[in-house]
């Protein structure tokens, strides 16, 4: 074992490497923000989620206290059934209220949760019964030209 | 008469080329098949990533940093009309992480150590070194490629990942350090679009499959190469045109199984 040097250099690259990697996964991705395992599972249906994506935030007073698992269409109710991760950390109350809102004007679409007054808790596989749909753009601008054109028929 | 014979030519060339592929594929079986012996002897390994990985360290690190200015420069001039600046960071992370860091890392990979090898390769054979290790019972591809391909494959993604991470650094001087990018915008929503299995391990499979696939090339080229010295210069530059065109193709088609409908 005499080649000391060139074990150096290879190793220095290979640490480099491997550093490069970690922060990459850690102060480029989302790994650090990952919490494993400590979350729950609860579901909701929507009549409409626009475009909301599976991994899209799940989000309290501004918080991030989860992500979307899924969305799948339920075909008895005909509604989208979201489910999603919320953090161990975070608990909400069974009336809780979801949402679906859009951060900025075209910005990508989350959830909403506001928390409502019972002192029963949502539970693992839990069902948010009150939800509200997406706001559609075109449903909004729709309904604006038909009120302006029933204001002009007066 | 004179078509008959370009049809024969054409046809020729068509054969040859799918003979070698047959034979580049026998010979990257014989290289895993006798790569346990390799690894048995580890320090070869080590001198050869030193010769690949460490001495590509350099070209990797400076094209990264200026790549990932330029995109910063570039990014922020296109997403300013729009008025999104502050998306500058995801912009500079998805493109160095999905594709430019693999695709140009393997690029400058297969042109500075690819090269290498396959001239290594190709005067051990014109000056009758693997005939020689043959006649001595020592089997030249356990001895000689084996190592040059695991240096290769091992050394790649390390090499991509520094491109990307040196890149995002890179893009970071120019958005917020000279155009004045807000910092925390440009993390904060950097981490919220890059996911780690999706785009970054991704990104390292895909360099893991380019470097897989330059070194095979570079290697048989190496020891297919008739053992002149225009023999040589041939397949050194045959290495650096196959390895570019392969990288960019697999690259095509790794990204649509990767990341379509994403």
């Amino acid at each position: 074992m005499e080649r000391t040097t060139l074990d150096l250099w290879v190793g220095m690259f290979v640490v480099a490497g491997a550093a490069a990697l970690v922060m990459l996964a850690m102060k480029v991705g989302n790994l650090g923000t990952y919490n494993v395992s400590e979350t729950y599972q609860v579901h909701a249906y929507f009549s409409n989620i626009g475009g909301l994506k599976p991994k899209a935030s799940i989000r309290s007073a501004g918080v991030l206290v989860g992500r979307v698992t899924s969305i799948s269409l339920d075909t008895e109710k005909y509604e989208a059934n979201v489910v999603m991760n919320i953090d161990k950390r975070y608990a909400f109350p069974k009336d809780t209220f979801a949402n679906i809102l859009t951060s900025g004007l075209l910005g990508e679409q989350y959830i909403g949760l506001m928390p409502g007054g019972e002192t029963d808790m949502l539970k693992d596989g839990g069902l948010i019964s009150q939800t509200q749909s997406a706001m559609v753009l075109e449903d909004l601008i729709g309904k604006f030209m038909y009120s302006k054109a029933a204001e002009a028929a007066k | 008469m004179a078509v008959v014979s370009t049809i024969r030519a054409i046809g020729h060339r068509i054969v040859n080329m799918v003979w070698r592929i047959g034979v580049a594929a026998r010979f990257f079986f014989l290289t895993l098949r006798y790569s346990g012996t390799s690894f048995s002897r580890f320090h070869l390994i080590i001198k050869e990533l030193f010769s690949t990985g460490v001495m590509s360290l350099i070209i990797i690190v400076v094209a990264g940093l200026f790549v990932g200015m330029v995109l910063g420069l570039q990014g922020y001039e296109t997403l300013k009309r729009y008025g999104s600046e502050s998306a500058l960071g995801v912009m500079v992370a998805l493109g160095l992480v999905r594709e430019l860091g693999p695709v140009m890392a393997a690029l400058l990979f297969a042109s500075r150590a690819g090269s290498s090898m396959t001239a290594e390769i190709g005067l051990m054979k014109a000056t009758e070194q693997i005939s020689a290790m043959e006649m001595m019972a020592v089997n030249p591809i356990a001895r000689i490629v084996a190592p040059r391909f695991w240096a290769g494959v091992i050394s790649m993604p390390l090499l991509a990942a520094l491109f990307s991470a040196v890149g995002i650094f890179g893009g970071y001087l120019v958005g917020v350090v000279q155009i004045g990018v807000d910092e925390g915008s440009f993390w904060s929503q950097m981490q919220a679009a890059v996911d780690f299995r999706e785009d970054i391990m991704n990104g390292v499979i895909k360099s893991f499959v380019f470097g897989t696939v330059v070194t095979v090339i570079a290697l048989f080229e190496g020891f297919d190469a008739p053992p002149t010295a225009e023999g040589v210069s041939g397949a050194t530059t045959r290495t650096v045109v196959t390895s570019s065109l392969a990288i960019l193709m697999l690259d095509f088609v790794l990204t649509a199984i990767m990341f379509r409908g994403a």
